[in-house]
C-alpha cells in the first residue's frame, strides 16, 4: 500500500490544477455558503421624503411629546436612506433603480396620528424593480415599520396610562389644547360616601347616590387593570422559547459546521472516486489485480489518501474561520474524531462511485450530481415540506454521509446536543455499506 | 473441441477446460492447451473470438467459471502481462512506472532492473519524461518492459505490435525471441496473421470462444485446404468458412 499512496502522491503533485481546484472550490464554497448565512441581507436603499412641516416634527398626545425623529429613525436603522426633496425625486430615484423604493409621508401625517382612532396615519410606498427585490423590500418595509409601529404604541401606550392615572388619582389634564383638573375616581368615591352619610335618612336621595358611588367603587378598584389590558394591545402575543433537544446552535457557527461538511464532502468523494477512476482510465487496474495488490488494499488505499487530504483541508479551514467566528478550542479533540469519522466516511462513498466509473471526468460528474442534492436534501427543514415527502427525504439523508457527518461536526463545533457517538456511529455503518458497494464495483473493473 | 497434440511433457502453463460467460454471450467455452518452456504461441481469431478473454483467464485478472491455469510444478513466479492498451500511469515518469511495478512485483534489486528494462527498450534517455509525453509507441515499449520485470515464466501479450512501427516492431520480436531462448513461454494474441507465421512456434485459432485449431502454420493451410506455399491469411479464412465462421 506504501507504494501506491506514494504513486498517488506522486501523480497529485503533478495534476496542479486538479489539486488546485479541489483546495479552491471546497473553500470557495465554504465561504460562500458561510456568508449567506452568517451575514445579514445587503441594506436596501430607500428614498425618503417627508412633507411634516419642521413645525409638526412632534406630535403632542395629551401631556406628552412624541419626537417624529424617533419613528423615521426606527425605520431607517437598517436601510440606506436617500433623501429627496420632492415625491418626483423619489419617483426618480426608484425608476433609475438607485433606491429600490421611495417612502414618502405625508404632510399630514402628524395631525393623523395625533387625532389617533378617528383616521390612522399612513405613508406612501412606492417599489419598482422585479418581483423579488420587490418582495425583498416589501418585507423589509413591513417588518420596519411594524418596528416602529411596536415603537410609537408603547409611547401611546403610556400616554394613554398617565390618562388612566389622572382618572384614578385626580390631576391636570389638556385635551386638544383645553385645560381640565379632574378630582379623579377615588376622590370622588370619598366624597359620594360623605355625600351618603349627609343624606342621613333620605332613602330617595341616598338611593339615586348608591349606583354612582358603586361606579366610582368599581373604577377605583380595578382601574389598574385598564393600564394591563393596554400593554397587552401593544403586545398581544408573547413568545416563550422552549427547544426541545440539547443547546441551540447560533446560525454563524452552523454556517461553519456546514462549511465543514460541504468542503469534506467535495474534497473526499472528488479526490476518492477520481483516484479509483483513474485505475481504470490507464488501464492499471487489470495489471494489478493479477494479485499485485489486492483489491481491498487499492480501496483502503483511496480512502486514506482521500479522508487525509480533506482532514487536512478542513482542518486548517476550521482553524482559519475560527478567527472570525469565535470557535470553543478545548473541542479540538472532537473536532479532529468528528471531521476523521466524517472524512472516512465520504473517501468511502467515493470509491464506491469510482469503482462505477470508467474514467476520472465520468467519476467527478457522477460524484457532483450525487453530492449537491444530498447536501440540500439534507437541509431541508421539517415542516418545509408535506410529512410524507420529508420521511422519504430523512430516509434518503440518512442512507448517505452527509446529514450524520454535519450532525458530528455540529456537534463537535457547537456542542449541538445531537449526540456526536451516534452520528459516528451512523458513519460507520454507512462505511461499510459503501465499502461493500465499492468492492462490489471493484470486481466488476476485471 | 481441438486438443493439443503437440504439448511437451511438462508445460510451462496448462489450460484445461476454461469457460466464460458475459450475460447470454459464451465468450470462451471448454478451451484446453498447454504452452511448453521456451514456445511461442500465437493465438489468432475474428474480432470477439474471445482471444483477450482467454489471455486475462490465464493471467489471473478474470476468474474462470470452470476450468484451471496451472505453471510447470514448483513456478512461485507470476505470470507476465502486457495488456493492448498500454496500462501505465501517464502522469509518471518512465523510470517511476518501472520502479513502482518493479516494487508491487518484488523484484529483488530494484533499481538494477529498472536500468536494464530501462537500456532494453531503449529509452534511457527518456527516463525522466512523463509517459503522457511519449510516443504510442515508445509508451508500448514501456508496457512491455513493466511485463517483463519479474523476468516471468510465462509471457502474455495482447496485441503487443499494434502500436509499433516496423523497426521497433523488430526490435520487439527480437527481444521476445530472446525469452524464448532462454525459456520463457510466450503466448500472444494478434490479427496479424503474417506476424503469428513469421514468429510463432505454433498457432492457437478461437472463433465464438471455441479452439477450433492448434497446430503449425503448415498445419493450418492443410487444415485450410490450401497449398504450402499459399497466403496463410486466405488459408486461415478459408479454414473459419468450412467451419461454419
Amino acid at each position: 500500500m506504501r507504494w501506491m499512496l506514494l504513486k498517488d502522491l506522486q501523480i497529485l503533485r503533478r495534476s496542479k490544477l486538479l489539486v488546485g481546484l479541489l483546495i479552491v472550490y471546497p473553500v470557495a464554497i465554504a465561504l460562500l455558503i458561510g456568508f449567506a448565512l452568517s451575514s445579514g441581507p445587503e441594506k436596501p436603499s430607500l428614498a425618503f421624503l417627508s412633507k411634516i412641516p419642521p413645525s409638526q416634527q412632534q406630535i403632542k398626545l395629551g401631556g406628552e411629546t412624541i419626537d417624529i425623529k424617533t419613528y423615521t429613525d426606527k425605520l431607517f436603522g437598517s436601510v440606506e436612506r436617500i433623501d429627496v426633496e420632492n415625491r418626483e425625486q423619489a419617483l426618480e430615484q426608484v425608476r433609475t433603480g438607485r433606491a429600490l423604493a421611495g417612502l414618502i409621508i405625508p404632510p399630514n401625517f402628524v395631525t393623523q396620528l395625533s387625532q389617533g382612532g378617528l383616521e390612522s396615519a399612513s405613508i406612501e410606498v412606492i417599489y419598482n424593480g422585479d418581483a423579488l427585490k420587490q418582495s425583498f423590500v416589501r418585507s423589509t418595509v413591513n417588518s420596519k415599520l411594524a418596528e416602529a409601529d411596536a415603537a410609537l404604541a408603547r409611547q401611546i401606550t403610556q400616554v394613554a396610562g398617565g390618562y388612566i392615572d389622572t382618572i384614578a388619582n385626580g390631576g391636570e389634564i389638556d385635551l386638544g389644547g383645553l385645560h381640565f383638573d379632574l378630582i379623579g375616581l377615588k376622590q370622588a368615591n370619598k366624597l359620594l360616601a360623605s355625600a351618603t352619610r349627609l343624606a342621613g335618612d333620605d332613602k330617595q336621595l341616598r338611593a339615586k347616590i348608591k349606583p354612582v358611588q358603586n361606579f366610582a367603587a368599581l373604577g377605583v378598584a380595578n382601574i389598574d387593570r385598564f393600564k394591563d389590558v393596554l400593554s397587552t394591545v401593544e403586545r398581544p402575543v408573547k413568545v416563550e422559547e422552549t427547544i426541545l433537544s440539547g443547546r441551540r446552535t447560533p446560525l454563524d457557527t452552523f454556517a461553519v459546521a456546514l462549511a465543514v461538511a460541504v468542503s469534506l464532502m467535495f474534497v473526499c468523494v472528488l479526490l476518492a472516486s477520481g483516484l479509483l477512476a483513474l485505475e481504470r482510465e490507464e488501464n492499471t487496474f487489470s495489471r494489478l489485480a493479477r494479485g499485485l495488490v489486492p483489491g481491498w488494499l487499492l480501496l483502503a488505499g483511496k480512502i486514506v489518501l482521500a479522508a487525509c487530504c480533506a482532514f487536512v483541508v478542513t482542518f486548517v479551514m476550521l482553524l482559519g474561520i475560527s478567527l472570525f467566528v469565535p470557535l470553543e478550542y478545548e473541542r479540538m479533540p472532537l473536532w479532529i474524531v468528528a471531521l476523521a469519522g466524517s472524512s472516512l466516511a465520504f473517501a468511502t462513498l467515493g470509491v464506491a462511485i469510482g469503482s462505477l466509473a470508467r474514467e476520472v471526468r465520468a467519476a467527478s460528474l457522477l460524484a457532483l450530481m450525487l453530492a449537491l442534492p444530498l447536501a440540500f436534501l439534507a437541509l431541508v427543514p421539517s415542516g418545509g415540506v408535506s410529512p410524507a415527502l420529508y420521511d422519504v427525504i430523512r430516509v434518503i439523508s440518512a442512507a448517505f454521509p452527509f446529514k450524520p457527518s454535519l450532525d458530528a461536526i455540529d456537534a463537535a463545533i457547537n456542542d449541538s446536543g445531537a449526540s456526536i457517538a451516534v452520528a459516528l456511529a451512523h458513519l460507520g455503518g454507512l462505511i461499510l455499506v459503501f465499502g461493500a458497494a465499492a468492492w462490489a464495483g471493484l470486481r466488476r473493473f476485471a | 473441441m481441438a486438443t493439443d497434440a503437440a504439448a511437451p511433457a511438462a508445460p510451462a502453463l496448462a489450460a484445461r477446460d476454461l469457460n466464460k460467460h458475459f450475460g447470454d454471450r459464451h465468450a470462451v467455452r471448454d478451451v484446453s492447451f498447454d504452452v511448453a518452456r521456451g514456445e511461442l504461441l500465437a493465438i489468432i481469431g475474428p474480432n470477439g473470438a474471445g482471444k483477450t478473454t482467454l489471455l486475462t483467464m490465464l493471467a489471473g485478472i478474470r476468474t474462470p467459471e470452470t476450468g484451471i491455469v496451472q505453471q510447470a510444478p514448483g513456478t512461485t513466479a507470476r505470470i507476465g502481462w502486457v495488456p493492448q492498451q498500454t496500462a501505465i500511469y501517464s502522469k509518471l515518469t518512465v523510470a517511476q512506472n518501472l520502479r513502482l511495478f518493479a516494487k508491487l512485483e518484488k523484484v529483488a534489486d530494484v533499481e538494477d532492473t529498472v536500468e536494464r528494462m530501462l537500456m532494453q527498450t531503449g529509452l534511457e534517455d527518456r527516463a525522466d519524461d512523463e509517459l503522457g509525453s511519449l510516443s504510442g509507441g515508445n509508451r508500448q515499449r514501456v508496457n512491455i518492459a513493466v511485463g517483463l520485470l519479474a523476468d516471468p515464466p510465462v509471457l502474455l501479450l495482447d496485441e503487443p505490435s499494434g502500436a509499433l512501427d516496423p523497426r521497433q516492431r523488430d526490435r520487439l520480436w527480437g527481444f521476445i525471441t530472446e525469452l524464448t531462448e532462454r525459456g520463457t513461454a510466450v503466448i500472444f494474441c494478434t490479427h496479424d496473421i503474417a506476424e503469428a507465421e513469421r514468429h510463432a512456434h505454433r498457432i492457437l485459432i478461437l472463433a465464438d470462444g471455441e479452439m477450433l485449431f492448434s497446430g503449425t502454420a503448415d498445419e493450418l493451410r492443410t487444415a485450410g485446404e490450401a497449398g504450402p506455399d499459399d497466403d496463410l491469411e486466405q488459408a486461415f479464412v478459408a479454414f473459419l468458412r468450412a467451419r461454419g465462421h
